[in-house]
Parts: C-alpha cells; structure tokens; sequence
C-alpha cells in the first residue's frame, strides 16, 4: 500500500515537468505579452520594448525556461505582473473559493446523481428512467454560462430567492482566517454569516454541476443495471435479504466503483468549469484569476496557477485510486 | 418499449423548443417587471428620519484597484477609489471637463508662460492620520515621484508622472522614461505655500495637476508604511513590500479607507474631520463584477445600488424599470477611422477625402450606440475648449465619393486593407465588428473595394497600429483631461507609424500649430490655435473620426447627488440614499 502511494507520488514529478513545459511554451506562443497588455492603447513601442527588457522576455526561450526551472525549484513562483502580488499568495486567497465551489458542485452532482441514477436503473424504462434521460442531456447539452444566466434570471432578478453575484453579502463582515467562508462563518459562530454563504453557493453550485451530475446519473444507472444481474444479487436475494439491504450493501456498495473514477475525472472538469461559472456569478477563486490573468498575458500567473491546478488533480486522482481499496475488498485484498 | 423511447424523445424536443420560446418571451419579460427586491437585505436608506443622511452605498466597477497609490495608477477602475480617498492641488469642478477649481490649493499664481508656480495650500486640512497638510508634505510628495528609481521609472509603473513632465531626476536609459524633465524643485517657503519650479514654461501643467495620480499622500504613511520599498524579482516583476498601497492609503479626501479584500470589496467610510462638505454616505463598498450582465443583473436584485460602464443595449431595460435610472456622462472620446498617410493609395488627399464622403458615419451612430452618441465632425469632443464649429464638414456622398476617385487618377472600385479589433468593447466602440461592417458596406457603395482584416486588440492589434501596418483602421481615444493638447496633441503633434505622418510629410502645418499652442501662454490665442488646427486637421483628413459616446452609469432610483464628469473624476461625497 505505501509503495503504491510513493509511486504515485513519485510521478507526479514527471507530470509536473511535462506541464511546466506545455504551459511555459503555450502561453509565449499566444501573441503578445504582458508588457503590451499592461500599457493597453497607451502603449508606445518603447515602452512596450523597456517593459520587456525588463521582465527578461527579450532573452531567447532556452534562457527564460531555464530561469523558470531554476526559481521553481527553489519553490519561487514570482509575482503576478498585474497585482505585483507574490502568486503563491494570490493562489492561497482565491483557491479556497474555487474549492468551496467545487464542493458545493460535487456534493450537488452526488446527492441529486446517485439516486437519480439508482431509480432510473431500478424503474428500468419507466417514468423515472426517461425523465432522468432528458435532464441529463439538458444538462450536458446546455453550456454552463448559459445555465448560469438562466438560474441567475430566475432566481435572483425575478424571485428574488438568491443573491446573483459574490460570495457573501459586503454588507456582512465576518473574519477570514481560513477564507473558505463556510468555514469561517462556523468559526466565528454567526449564523447569519453562514445561511448567507450557503445561498451565495447554490446556483453557482447548480450551474457547475449540471455536468457532473448528468455524467454521475447516467454512469450510476448502467452501473447498477450491470451489478443487478450478477449472480452475487440474485444469491442475496435468494437468501432472503431485505430489498433495501440488497440495495445498499451488494448493489450500490459495487456500483460505486466505476463512480469513483468519475468522481476523480470530475475534479478536473469542475476546475475548469469553474473558469465560465466563476465569471459569471463575480466569485473570486482560480478560474476568474486565471481568465484574467490570460487576457493580460500574466505569465507568472498562468504558470503558477495551471502547475498547482495539476498538482491538485494528480493529488485527488491518487484519492481515488486508493478508496478502491475501501469500497472494494477484493482489490484491498488482492494486494 | 417502443412507446417509451418515443415519448421520451418527443418529450425532450418539447422541452427544447419550449425553452427557445420561453428565452425570446423572457427577454422581453425582462424589460417590463420590476426586480423583486422585497427580501433582499436594502442596504440602509440611512439613520435619520428624513433618511437623507448616512446609509451604505454598494458600487460595482469592472475590477478593483491594482495599487491605492496614486503615483503608480493609471487605470479608470483605480482613479474611481482613490478619487474618494485622495485629493490633488487644483481639481476640476464637479461635472466639468475643464473647469479648474482650486482643491488643496486654495489659490496659486503662475501664468503659463512662467516657470515658477506659488501654490496657496488651504488652512486647517488633515490627512486621514491626523497629520497636517502643508507645503512640506506637498513637496515631498512632488519630490518622491521626481527621485523615483528602478523599476519605478517604467512607463507602465509611472505613466502620468512621464506623460505630463517626462522624465526623473536619474536618467536610466532601460528604463523607457524620456531623459529631460518638466520639473525642476519644490520648495516650502512657509508651512502654506509651496513653490514648484518648472525646467521651461508649459500651459499644461495646472490643467494635468488635477489628475487622480498627482494626489496628495500623507508622508508619514508613505514613509511609515514603505511605499518605496520593494524588491524586484527574478522576472523583472517589482513587487512592493511595503503596506502603503494595499492597507494604509492616507490621503486628506471626504472618504477614509477601511479595508480592502481582493476580489471581494474595498470598504471606505465617511471622514468625519474632512475640511471640505462632510460626505453625507457612512460607508460606500466597492466591489468587483467583471461580467456586464452580472453588474445589471446584480442591480436588479438590490445587491449593488450602482455600476460603470453600462452596455448601450442594456439602457432600455434600465430606463424601463422605475426602480433604476441611467446617468448619463457627458462625452469625453472619439471614435475614428483612421489612415496611414504613408500607404498608397491614402497619399493622396482626394482619394482621403473620397474615404470621407463614403463613410456612412450617422448610420453607425445611429444604430450601434443606444441613442448614446453623436457623430463627431473633428477629433475632440464638443466640450473641450479648442473645438471649432466651422469645421469642413463630410456627409455621406458615395457619389462624391467616385468623382473624387476618378480626379485621383483611379477607377473604382479602389482596393482597401480596413482593419477592426476583435475582443474588446471601448467605451467609444462597443462593438468593433458591427461598426467595422456597416462603415465598410457604406465604403463599397462609394467606389471601394474591402478587404477587411482583424486581429485581438491586445496586444497584436495596438501593437499593429503602433508600428503603422494598418491602412485603414478603427479605432479612438478617451480624454485623459479636459484639454485640447490630450486629444489632438497626443494625436498629430509629433510624427508617429500610426498616421503614417513619420513618412508623410502633409500634416507639417498642424504639427507646426500644435507645438505653438502648447507652448502659447494667451489662454485665448491658445484656444485659436487649437481650432485652427482642427480646421486644417479636417482638411488634410489624416482620418475621419466618427463618434463621441457618452459611457453611462445605473443606480437605483433612490441614488441622489451623483454628479457624472467626463474624465470619470466623480466623487460619492455629494451622494445621497433619499
């Protein structure tokens, strides 16, 4: 077991390499730099020339790469050419709203997913079954920004149920120590705070995961059919077992598995799906730092920002891996 | 089985075309109902019973701030916050492009034909650290941003300070600032007067003080909280170490800050020991919604009570709605079409005119502007002093157009490279291509042939421009300050790629006039000059410009007192929550 988690953690380097590189690369490649975008119109080709001079981007590829690799592994991200902020710490203030964010998504794609699927499976070619079809292609079909302004129209401009931007009223003040506000509503014990945060999350938690819950659904409802018909659920049943107990402790327990993977891929997706969502409902995690960050051609930001974002994924695909163990004995055991 | 499938695929196609239907009778839904706004926490309509007084203000920008330092500013979003916190010697009156008010300076001699200028500092002003303003304080900061070093001396760090006086006092040759320098010294010859001495005489240095970056600091802040400090790091990137522009800006303005939390909001709170008329708002906040359809959509629920930078096609549904207004700003830009004189055939003044004729300039206004523009007949707006009325003027004429062509030596069609930017929405351009297309439809009725071409307008599209690779081109300008010399003098003075005028020698006579004006020390004969040059200007057609927009703001209706200037110089001290 620790060798298998040393082993995954060691390939992480190789990856982390191979995406210094791509992003490095992909983003000199755009046109244009971060001089030319901080001057905007008033930029003269002088300026722009001295600005570049400056920041060391005159110098052939090979050198800049090799003064990126060299501060990377004395762990220097640099600072962003927006903000002149250091973009580690640019990183730490705006990835936990991201990460409420994600949660927030996940937890929707699940507890709406799972069960979804489940029923679908159960009522095969019911009701519930085609209903469940035509949500999850709604959702996978229409795109989150859409989604997004939708969900914002209804609920907010013309309900009035919830708030349509931000994380938390500006007319609430509440201390930050962790800045998951979640989090810190609890540790300053003010509700208020908290029934705030939480409305602030739902629609932009519906909007991201609209995806990840038709993908949840539907995985869910051929998972299940596969595992209804194997021999082990057909044996329990014989035994006698209750339904529900069927349900939960042979069928679902073994459906998981594939869900689990999905769960892993679906960090990725709801990181990036964050960027649109993050846009539109004004919440400052990664993805709206880092679309600004690409229009202003902030290169210290991009590439400290995409380098963490897969440090990330790695991390929680490594998480997943290892609850098959968990979730499935027969793995645990063959080991 | 069979039924099954069919119904869920009907049914599915149902809910599609309903959902188109229900969008498009949505829309217009939109426009005719009020927000509800019953249960959403209404900010404080304020204190007192006859609620006028106190109350919270909620204001959303585009972005929040780079830095709350005035020196290293240069952005709109910027100037709005420290506009509330910081005040300059001599200010603009409210509303007013050009109209020059005494601020810290209570009065100062100085003509431009001098070199010395004595600045009378108002009696009995405090910083918001309870320091005193006075010469000293004026000095050092005039001193600081003359000594500035390093990485403080880029273009993009200081752009004001080398725009209006040049260069510092060590001249750094990387660094991209000019050598030679407007500013000599500043002394404090008593605790109320400050005399600036200038290296030659300029008649645009009292109009340029009146910019957000020439605020005065407090020096103790600055000094306590390292303004100067900062480190530059293995990318050239200078960030500052000290806490003056993030946590302690300290300036002597109606409003003091209070905090600030990035991406989130910027809190500023009435200064009750302001000199000036007390704000009447406790707090107003600030706060970031890049989006535009957010901004309107967070106004319609109550969660903000204002915004900038309102999209012409989102008035309508403003001005509906009984519970929001529009404010609108007088304008301050130009939008033009412009010619790179260097490139044949636009070397030729008939076949520049020919372009003139064929333009269908009112169309474009009249359509892509929300009934928020006006076409311009020369490159400044109206309100600027040096604007001249009997301009030459050019109404659409496409058969004008190809008789002109043909005294040129050419049949039509004639071939044009027109250039637009994608990716962008300006102020005085809120939809490049729609302009693009219509200007260039009216080009080929009038004996043109369009290629038309486009890049992102930054960096490769300004980029482009600067180095004068477009023939013919859109693009436009908005006023840094109400003076003639921001727009046609930062345009035609000196020789530039752009207009082709580095190889062209036809615009010698403006420039010859405008190197007069800047230096003419007789405000009238100054104002003279301007016009003249605009006249010739519009004879020699380095362009055609087309459009001033106004840039409007929302706020809801209870929002009192908001006093809308050109330069977006706009303070929330005269607010009111009624």
């Amino acid at each position: 077991m620790l060798r298998f988690v040393v082993r995954r953690l060691l390939l992480l380097i190789p990856i982390l390499i191979g995406v210094s590189i791509l992003v490095f690369l992909w983003i000199r490649a755009l046109p244009g730099g971060p001089a030319a975008a901080l001057l905007g119109e008033r930029a003269t080709p002088e300026a722009v020339a001295a600005l570049e001079h400056q920041y060391g981007l005159d110098q052939p590829i090979y050198v800049q790469y090799g003064k990126y690799v060299e501060q990377l592994a004395t762990l220097e991200f640099g600072n962003s050419s927006t903000s002149r902020q250091p973009v580690a710490t640019e990183f730490r203030q705006r990835f936990p709203a991201t990460i409420e964010l994600a949660f927030a998504a996940g937890f929707f794609a699940l507890i709406v997913g799972i069960p979804l699927g489940f029923f679908a499976a159960k009522r095969y070619q019911g009701v519930v079954d085609h209903t469940s079809l035509v949500i999850s292609l709604i959702g996978i079909s229409t795109p989150i920004f859409f989604l997004a302004l939708i969900l914002k129209y209804v609920f907010a401009v013309q309900l009035g149920w919830l708030p349509s931007v931000g994380r938390m009223s500006v007319l609430i003040d509440v201390p930050h120590p962790t800045n998951f506000y979640l989090l810190d509503a609890i540790l300053a014990r003010n509700w208020e705070a908290f029934v705030d945060v939480s409305k602030h999350l739902i629609l932009p938690a519906i909007a991201l995961g609209s995806i990840p819950l038709a993908i949840i659904a539907r995985i869910t409802r051929a998972s299940v059919l596969d595992v209804q018909n194997e021999d082990y659920v057909r044996t329990a049943q014989a035994k006698g077992l209750a339904p529900r107990s069927v349900d939960f402790s042979h069928v679902l327990r073994n459906a998981m598995l594939p869900i689990a993977t999905i769960i892993g891929l679906q960090v990725g997706l709801l990181l990036s799906g964050a960027v649109l969502t993050e846009t539109v409902f004004a919440f400052p995690g990664i993805g709206s730092w880092l679309v600004d960050a690409i229009k202003a051609r902030n290169y210290p930001v991009i590439q400290g920002g995409v380098l963490f974002i897969a440090i990330i994924v790695v991390f929680v695909n490594l998480l997943v891996d290892l609850s098959y163990g968990f979730l499935n004995p027969r793995i645990r055991l063959s080991k | 089985m069979r039924t099954g499938r069919w119904l869920s695929v009907v049914g599915l196609s149902i809910l599609v075309l309903a959902g188109c239907g229900q969008l498009q009778s949505s829309e217009s839904a939109a426009q005719s109902t009020a927000p509800a706004v019953s249960d959403r926490p209404a900010p404080s309509a304020g204190a007192s019973a006859d609620g006028e007084r106190g109350g919270t203000l909620v204001f959303a920008g585009a972005r929040l701030a780079a830095s709350l330092d005035p020196a290293l500013t240069s952005d709109r979003e910027s100037f709005r916050l420290l506009r509330q916190v910081y005040e300059p010697l001599v200010g603009v009156a409210p509303g007013s492009a050009n109209e020059l008010v005494g601020v810290l300076a209570e009065s100062w001699d100085g003509q431009p034909s001098d070199t010395t200028y004595v600045f009378h500092l108002r009696e009995g002003v405090k910083f918001h650290d309870g320091t005193d303003l006075d010469a000293a304080a004026v000095c050092f900061n005039f001193d600081r941003w003359y000594n500035f070093k390093g990485s403080f001396q880029n273009p993009s760090a200081t752009y004001y300070w080398q725009v209006v006086f040049g260069g510092f006092s060590t001249f750094n040759p990387d660094s991209g600032a000019p050598e030679e320098s407007l500013y000599e010294s500043c002394e404090a010859s008593d605790s109320s007067t400050a005399v600036i001495t200038l290296t030659k005489p300029s008649a645009t240095f009292i109009p340029a003080l009146s910019q957000q970056a020439f605020s005065i600091a407090s020096p103790k802040a600055l000094q306590e909280f390292g303004a100067d400090e900062g480190s530059v790091d293995a990318d050239g990137i200078f960030h500052p170490t000290g806490t003056f522009g993030t946590e302690h800006p300290v300036g002597t303005g109606p409003f003091q800050f209070v905090s600030w939390t990035r991406g989130d909001r910027l809190v500023v709170e009435r200064f009750d020991d302001y000199w000036g008329e007390k704000a009447s708002l406790d707090q107003v906040i600030f706060r970031p919604i890049a989006d535009n359809a957010a901004r309107l959509q967070a106004l319609q629920t109550g969660e903000i009570q204002g915004y900038d930078l309102v999209e012409p096609q989102d008035i309508p549904t403003i001005q509906e709605n009984g519970d929001l207004q529009v404010i609108d700003r007088p304008p301050f830009n130009v939008a033009y079409v412009g010619f790179n004189m260097s490139m044949p055939p636009l070397d030729d003044p008939k076949v520049r005119q020919a372009l003139a004729y064929g333009l269908d300039r009112q169309g474009v206004v009249d359509s892509f502007y929300g009934g928020r523009a006006e076409v311009a007949k020369e490159f400044m707006p109206p309100s600027v002093e040096g604007y001249a009325d009997d301009v030459p003027e050019y109404t659409y004429d496409p058969e004008k157009s190809k008789q002109l062509l043909q005294e040129a030596g050419l049949t039509p069609p004639v071939k044009i490279d027109f250039w637009y930017p994608t990716d962008v929405s300006r102020p005085y351009m809120p939809d490049p291509k729609r302009n693009f297309e219509a200007l260039a439809a009216s080009l080929e009725k009038a004996g043109f042939a369009i290629t038309p071409h486009s890049a992102p307008w930054s960096p490769d599209y300004l980029g482009k421009s600067d180095e004068g690779q477009l023939q013919v081109y859109l693009l436009g300008w908005t006023g840094d300050y109400g003076d003639a010399d921001n727009f046609i003098g930062t345009f035609f003075q000196s020789p530039q790629k752009q207009w082709g005028t580095d190889k062209n020698d036809e615009m010698k006579p403006v420039q010859d006039l405008l190197a007069q004006a800047e230096e003419e020390p007789d405000q009238a004969k100054r104002i003279e000059l301007y016009q003249e040059a605009n006249r010739q200007i519009m004879t020699i057609l380095p362009g055609v410009p087309y459009a001033h927009s106004s840039p409007a703001l929302a706020f809801t209706a209870n929002v009192q007192g908001y006093a809308p200037s050109p330069t977006t110089n706009e303070s929330f001290a005269t607010v009111t929550l009624g």
